[in-house]
């Protein structure tokens, strides 16, 4: 049984976690450990994965990756390695190319750490530096500093949930390359980067023709199952992939909005500088009131994205997962055939037909085991995306109601202090 | 100030006669509000100053420190609202008409409800009236507001005004709405400014405008585009260079002081005004975004097989599109509360450093004046001395005639800077108490959106909860 791989609400990126080092170049974050994912459906906990610690330097990301198992095949029993993403990658990879997984929806590749924008962002701040005073600087620079804790946590969060769901799976968790990545204490790159995108590029190559083969319907499909199963996903990861960008979209202007909050506020206290007492009071604390309406808009969008964007973007990835298995499936219906066709000719030829009926039945086997299999994944699938919008969805109406009631409530207590202030 | 045909009732009686009592028509108020002993002992010292008789004007002004004193101690209990923007005519000669209702019982007007229609230039014609008459005395006069050639030619060039997209989303109709809504708000509190002033609020010309039944003779050196005005905006030009290039001796550090503190308002206000256009503005984006996202769930939600999940999504989509809605709710917000208040004060401040400049010209005056006196006396010494005798009769009569002017501008000008100072006081008073109210009202309304909000989310929570 696949778990489920939706963020769980723990992971609050607004959370207070302390960073040693401000300085952006070299942050180092300490991700707290956590219980294993509760949504782990294996009775045992015979393996156990998280990454327990993860550095943030110039260009890498490293991932401490801390296993915990009672598996013999394993040479300890609690042991760290650390991790690049590429590694990562490579992982996701060998699976991909594994014939005996073809059935199989492979859990998608975490992505990229991307800190590209949010560097961005903060040395614009640093270039715009005098055209803002000192509070508005310091206050915009504390929500792209969160912004990028929230990045940094996401992407750990992401990494270790690929991790988490290959060591839960029944049939993954026994894959030799996944022990590797796990034990071997030296770099998984060792290989010169070269070496590695080519092998990278074999395995991205194979895909693009087999989609050739698919769009090209030159192999008929044979189920009416697999069929719809076909224009289902290809439409739904389209539309997925148009909700999550205009999502995203959606929730950087709504950080923006919340940002806007800080000009007016800081201006507000200028004004107050300017005024007698009792409207100085006024301003002063009109001014907090909106500082503390912006934490609260921030708050609603980064919750709208990591409970409804994120939710989005993973299962569009795992439609895409999906998609694949389709395809390496239509890859296995056309050796089949090939297999068929090779068996007709045989026997025409009265000419190694027993090696090409072996063949021949083997290509069926095998054809028909990936069929099933592929069936209950795609099956399971949909009840696994199912599950995790409705979990998705509730949570992001609890979190935008409670912050909606915040904010009123803040409006509510500030018009009260501010009508007694004469 | 015209004294014709049409002049304003009342232009003959002569309140600038010393004893008022006969003929103050005014009695009654005046009455009235004496009976109060804080205002008659509070004041200190009702100043005995001899009313300025500058001819040229103004028959009409009523500068009498006393009444303005206790005029100010009460608020005019008078409400006005402009409302039911309505197009007449067609095409470039077509205008827009106001209804301007008020609500009142102060004495002056005949009646205690009536409403008359008026067109834009009708709003500027009484401004410049009133600038023409009051300026020159000190009085604060409340900016008209603006004139925008590209808004007011939109609104002649469209079919009909005004009607918001059925999705609510910003379109050009929109935008033209909130052009004539921003218009009839900046109008509604413009006579609402004059109706509370003491003195603006009892001139005829103002009355005529609220209550006269009649259209009023149509303006036209108000037009945007027409000759005059661009005879007036040189004229306005040419002030601009005496403001810079005249230094005055300033002899009263009170003045000073104010001009630097009204400039740090203005530049505080600017910022305050532009931080908060900002915010409506993103706002308003993100009212725009938030409707493609419904959109796109809204596709979503066709694609998705499962039945209690299609709808879930479906509902998604219109939940986002209720919040898009909310979005620009409070985007308006921010703008016609909080954003067009910052824009009245910065007009207002615009009218402050006017009536300042006004001062200026009359210590001009006075010292012209002085200028031309000492040359006299020079002139009558000169005659003496060359024993022309009537050169020197000449000048002494020169002389008499110019220590009348000095003297009588000196009074104008000790005149202006009293009344500047009481103006300057009652508007300080006047702005912290409408900020004060616009924060409070501006949090007011965000307070509901939150509430709205929660609504909406509430709504769908047991959506969610549905899908099986």
């Amino acid at each position: 049984m696949m778990q489920d791989c939706v963020e769980d609400s723990s992971q609050d990126p607004l959370s207070t976690v302390p960073i040693a080092d401000p300085a952006p170049a070299t942050m180092e974050t300490k991700v707290e450990k956590k219980k294993p994912n509760e949504n782990v459906s294996l009775a045992d906990n015979s393996l156990l994965v998280d990454i327990s610690d993860a550095l943030s330097e110039k260009e890498k990301v490293k991932f401490t990756v801390h296993t915990k198992t009672t598996l013999p095949e394993f040479q300890k029993s609690e042991f760290i390695v650390v991790r690049q993403h590429e590694e990562f990658v490579w992982l996701h990879d060998r699976y991909e190319e594994n014939e005996e997984y073809a059935g199989y929806i492979i859990p998608p590749a975490p992505p990229r750490p991307d800190f590209d924008a949010s560097r961005e962002k903060l040395q614009r701040l640093g270039e715009g530096e005098g055209a803002l005073t000192r509070e508005e600087f310091l206050k915009m620079k504390e929500e792209l500093e969160d912004e990028y804790l929230a990045t940094f946590k996401k992407t750990v969060a992401m990494h270790e949930v690929f991790l988490q769901r290959l060591a839960a799976h029944p049939v993954f968790r026994r894959d030799s390359h996944l022990r590797v990545f796990l034990e071997y204490e030296q770099d998984l790159c060792a290989k010169p980067r070269g070496k590695m995108d080519l092998i990278g590029g074999l395995v991205r190559s194979m895909t693009t023709t087999t989609d050739e083969i698919y769009l090209g319907a030159t192999v008929r499909d044979v189920n009416d199952f697999f069929e719809q199963e076909t224009s289902f996903l290809q439409e739904y990861y389209s539309h997925l992939k148009e909700a999550v960008a205009k999502v995203d979209r959606m929730t950087s202007k709504h950080k923006e909005v919340a940002d806007a909050h800080i000009k007016l506020s800081s201006c507000i206290t200028q004004l107050a500088t300017r005024e007698q007492p009792p409207m100085e009071r006024f301003l002063t604390k009109a001014s907090e009131t909106f500082d503390k309406c912006r934490k609260i808009e921030g708050r609603m969008a980064s919750d709208q994205d990591l409970k409804l964007a994120d939710t989005l973007r993973y299962y569009m990835r795992d439609a895409h997962a999906a998609k694949a298995v389709l395809v390496r499936r239509l890859r296995c219906l056309a050796a089949y055939e090939a297999a068929n066709r090779n068996l007709e000719k045989a026997r025409a030829k009265n000419k190694d037909v027993h090696a090409a009926e072996q063949g021949q039945a083997e290509a069926c086997a095998k054809f028909e085991q990936l069929s099933a299999r592929a069936r209950e994944e795609l099956i399971d699938f949909r009840t696994r995306r199912v599950a995790a919008f409705r979990k998705s969805l509730i949570e992001l109406a609890e979190l935008e109601i409670k912050h909606a009631r915040s904010q009123q409530e803040l409006f509510r207590k500030s018009l009260q202090v501010l009508r007694e202030c004469q | 100030m015209s004294a014709g045909p049409d002049t304003p009732p009342f232009s003959t009686v002569d309140i600038n006669n010393d004893s008022r009592d006969d003929e103050d028509i005014f009695a009654s108020a005046v009455q009235e509000v004496s009976l109060d002993p804080e205002v008659n002992g509070a004041r200190e010292g009702l100043e005995k100053v001899s009313i300025d008789d500058t001819p040229a004007s103004i028959s009409t002004s009523l500068n009498s420190p006393v009444m303005e004193e206790i005029a100010t101690e009460r608020s005019n209990n008078i409400i006005i609202t402009v409302t039911e923007p309505q197009k007449i005519g067609e095409g470039m000669s077509s205008y827009v008409a106001y209804r301007v209702f008020t609500k009142t019982n102060m004495p002056i007007f005949s009646k205690h409800e009536f409403a008359v229609l008026r067109r834009f230039s009708d709003f500027l014609g009484l401004h410049e009236k009133l600038t023409e008459k009051y300026l020159r005395s000190g009085r604060i006069i409340p900016p008209a507001p603006e004139k925008s050639i590209v808004g007011t030619t939109k609104l002649k060039m469209t079919s009909t005004p005004s009607t918001e997209n059925v999705n609510g989303s910003v379109s050009s109709a929109g935008v033209q709405s909130q052009f004539v809504e921003r218009r009839r708000a900046a109008l509604e509190r413009f006579l609402n400014r004059v109706a509370q002033h003491p003195v603006l609020s009892i001139d005829p010309d103002f009355r005529e405008f609220l209550e006269s039944g009649m259209d009023l003779p149509k303006a036209t050196s108000t037009s945007a585009l027409s000759g005059a005005g661009m005879l007036r905006l040189f004229n306005k030009v040419g002030e601009t260079v005496n403001k810079i290039t005249y230094r005055m001796d300033e002899a009263d550090p009170w003045f000073e002081e104010r001009a630097v503190r009204v400039e740090t308002l203005e530049a505080c206000l600017r910022r305050l005004g532009g931080a908060c256009e900002a915010l409506a503005g993103e706002r308003r984006e993100l009212a725009v975004r938030t409707h493609d996202a419904a959109r796109a769930h809204a596709s979503l939600s066709g694609a998705d097989p499962h039945a209690p999940l299609s709808r879930a999504l479906s509902h998604v989509a219109d939940l986002h599109e209720k919040i898009e809605n909310l979005r620009l709710e409070q985007s308006n917000t921010d703008f016609f509360i909080l954003s067009e208040h910052i824009k009245d004060y910065l007009g207002l401040i615009g009218s402050i450093k006017d009536v300042f400049h006004e001062r200026v010209k009359v210590f001009q005056n006075w010292q012209h004046a002085q200028m031309q006196l000492t040359k006299r006396r020079e002139n009558k010494a000169k005659a003496e001395l060359s024993n022309r005798p009537d050169k020197a009769e000449q000048a002494a009569n020169e002389i008499i005639e110019w220590e009348t002017k000095v003297e009588r501008n000196q009074q104008e000008f000790d005149s202006i800077s009293r009344v500047i100072k009481k103006e300057i006081e009652r508007w300080e008073e006047i702005r912290v108490d409408e900020l004060r109210a616009t924060l409070l009202h501006y949090l007011e309304e965000h307070m509901k959106h939150q509430a709205q909000a929660i609504r909406y989310w509430d709504a769908f929570l047991p959506e969610a909860r549905a899908i099986k």
